[in-house]
């Protein structure tokens, strides 16, 4: 379980987040969204340790991210952020293997490399496996950072926009591998989403950030109502549901 | 530039290997007193010869290019820019301000002694440069190197200045210009803590490789990031410590050597790690024989000869860069 009790959070003397409380149990898919600069990356940069905290305490299956160490919470979660940019000519195969860096640190044994291939295979990289980075287009490389988180083998992943840069067809196949990952690998899957079909297609739960505070909290038929979207991103929009899932018509 | 490029095969590392070992031995050879290679090891002076001056001073040239071509590699990955190295970035003239400063206040100190203390202030040079260059905007991947020019050469005026005012501006430039011409047995195996250097480099190379891709990145696969940096800082300023006191500064290696090997094959440390090596070994030596040869039978420092031709090769890797887009 992720538990994160009264975090604030200041950016010299402006409030990010206030007084943010939250518990993800372990198992299952839970979209993050809300309007630009509500706070989103922060919160999960926070989870992730990749900045101090100030106030309140997060942990992740019982260790605390501030004072667990490093190496023993890089097993347990990893995190791909928003804005990576990889500035180093590696291959896809080395960056997917790195993601196993912390388990063999830097060796890789059979068991490791077979993670790497499926990794590889399940994001469709295999032809584009012996490339360097800086030779793909934006989807082919986000699909190789997703596919280097995936290698991690963590329990719990945290990823940012993820989906920025991906076409439908990879857009739709990697929320489907990871609707996959979590109920067969019963894996917890915390996703920061622009596309609040998407969240109310393939996840279990929504919450929904605004200025820094969580606004709304609940299941996609509960978040997907004209008014709660109102209250979170400041417009009414029509809400249709298809088979049982209810689809924000947003464009209108 | 889409196409993969492939793994070196075992034929080029045989090749560059036996490169090395032509170069090795030409050191070996070439000088003021002639040495043939086939009357090398039967005639006892030529053997003397051999073990005090010409052996030292082609292993001399060997660790230094290697050990500052690896020293370039990490301040490249430390600073997550291409275009530093410690002759432009503080570094160098960082280490000469310490050996100035200890050979002023205790001439007599033990060579060791001087060198730690021309470590240490390259160390501290050093991490101001970084903690800087990191603060820089990263969309101006210009900035850092031009910022660690005036930086250094700021650094390299309180030196000059320093020195002028002591009277040793001779000494100053013994530092600053490298020249392998002095090395003797005896003078030059400080040198063989740069070997170590590279050997902890060795064991710390996918750590390295990490680092690069950002501090998040290092952080979210584990690493130590803050202690990383602080391991690269002292491998960078050791090495760099030790060219400056023992022969002088070699500008160009470190900058010229990784990143043509990033060309080549890549970022990946474990791979190119032994190549950054031995082509700044390959390098150095190369433009010690041509020192050697060029105005026979007088000496060109090495440092002269690797300014002429390190610019000219970065100049061809900026024009190159610009023609990839
Ligand atoms: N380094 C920073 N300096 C100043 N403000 C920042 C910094 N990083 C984030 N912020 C501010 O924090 C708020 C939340 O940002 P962020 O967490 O990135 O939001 P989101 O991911 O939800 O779009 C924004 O108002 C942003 O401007
Ligand atoms: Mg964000």
């Amino acid at each position: 379980m992720i538990r994160i009790e009264n975090v604030s959070f200041k950016h010299r003397a402006t409030p990010i987040l206030t007084d943010i409380s939250l518990d993800i149990p372990k198992g299952g898919v839970v979209a993050l969204i809300g309007p630009n600069g509500a706070g989103k990356s922060t919160l999960l940069s926070l989870v992730a340790r990749l900045q101090p905290l100030q106030t309140g305490s997060i942990s992740v299956d019982g260790l605390p991210v501030d004072t667990t160490p490093g190496r023993d919470l890089a097993k347990v979660l990893a995190i791909l952020r928003q804005d990576t940019t990889i500035a180093s000519r590696l291959r896809v195969r080395e960056l997917v293997g790195f993601g196993r860096f912390p388990h063999g640190r830097g060796r890789l044994t059979d068991d490791d490399n077979a993670i790497v291939d499926g990794a590889i295979a399940q994001f469709d990289l295999a032809d584009l496996s012996d490339r360097f980075i800086e030779t793909l287009s934006g989807g082919q490389r986000q699909r190789a950072l997703v596919a280097m988180a995936f290698a991690q083998g963590t329990d719990y992943l945290l990823l940012d926009e993820p989906l920025n840069n991906l076409d439908m067809y990879y857009a739709r196949a990697l929320m489907r591998s990871l609707r996959s990952v979590a109920d067969v690998n019963g894996k917890t899957v915390v996703i920061v989403l622009h596309d609040i079909n998407q969240a109310s297609a393939h996840a279990d739960r929504i919450v929904a950030m605004k200025g820094g505070r969580i606004v709304a909290d609940g299941t996609p038929a509960e978040i997907l109502t004209s008014d709660v979207l109102d209250a979170v991103f400041g417009f009414r929009m029509r809400v249709e549901t298809i088979d049982g899932t209810p689809f924000a018509l947003h464009q209108f | 530039m889409t196409a993969a490029v492939s793994k070196p095969s075992p034929w080029t590392g045989l090749i560059a290997g036996l490169g090395l070992a032509v170069l090795f031995v030409l050191s070996l050879a070439v000088g003021v007193s002639p040495l043939p290679v086939n009357r090398m090891l039967s005639d006892p002076e030529a053997m003397q010869l051999l073990a005090v001056s010409r052996l030292p001073r082609t292993l001399a040239a060997v660790l230094c290019g290697a050990g500052l071509a690896i020293a370039g590699l990490i301040m490249q990955t430390l600073s997550r820019n291409r275009f530093v190295e410690p002759a432009t970035a503080g570094t160098a003239q960082s280490a000469e301000l310490g050996i100035l400063l200890v050979t002023l206040l205790f001439p007599a100190a033990a060579l060791w002694v001087k060198t730690l203390f021309a470590g240490s202030v390259a160390l501290v040079g050093t991490s101001i440069f970084l903690a800087t260059a990191h603060r820089l905007p990263p969309q101006q991947p210009f900035l850092v190197p031009l910022f660690g020019i005036v930086y250094g050469g700021v650094i390299g005026a309180v030196a000059t200045f320093a020195a002028w005012q002591a009277d040793l501006l001779q000494f100053l430039s013994v530092w600053t210009n490298g020249e392998f011409s002095g090395v003797l047995r005896g003078r030059y195996e400080l040198l063989w803590i740069a070997a170590l250097m590279v050997a902890v480099a060795w064991i710390v190379a996918d750590r390295l490789t990490i680092m690069a891709l950002g501090r998040e990145t290092s952080i979210g696969l584990g690493i130590d990031y803050a202690r990383m940096m602080q391991i690269g800082l002292v491998i960078v300023s050791v090495i760099t410590a030790l060219a400056v006191v023992v022969v002088g500064m070699i500008p160009f290696v470190g900058l010229a050597v990784p990143n043509i090997v990033s060309r080549l094959m890549g970022d990946n440390v474990r791979g190119t790690l032994g190549w950054v090596a031995a082509g700044g070994a390959g390098l150095v030596l190369a433009c010690d024989i041509a020192g050697r040869l060029i105005r026979y039978p007088y000496e060109i420092p090495v440092g002269t000869v690797m300014g002429v031709v390190g610019g000219v090769v970065f100049l061809w890797l900026l024009f190159r860069r610009g023609g990839h887009g």
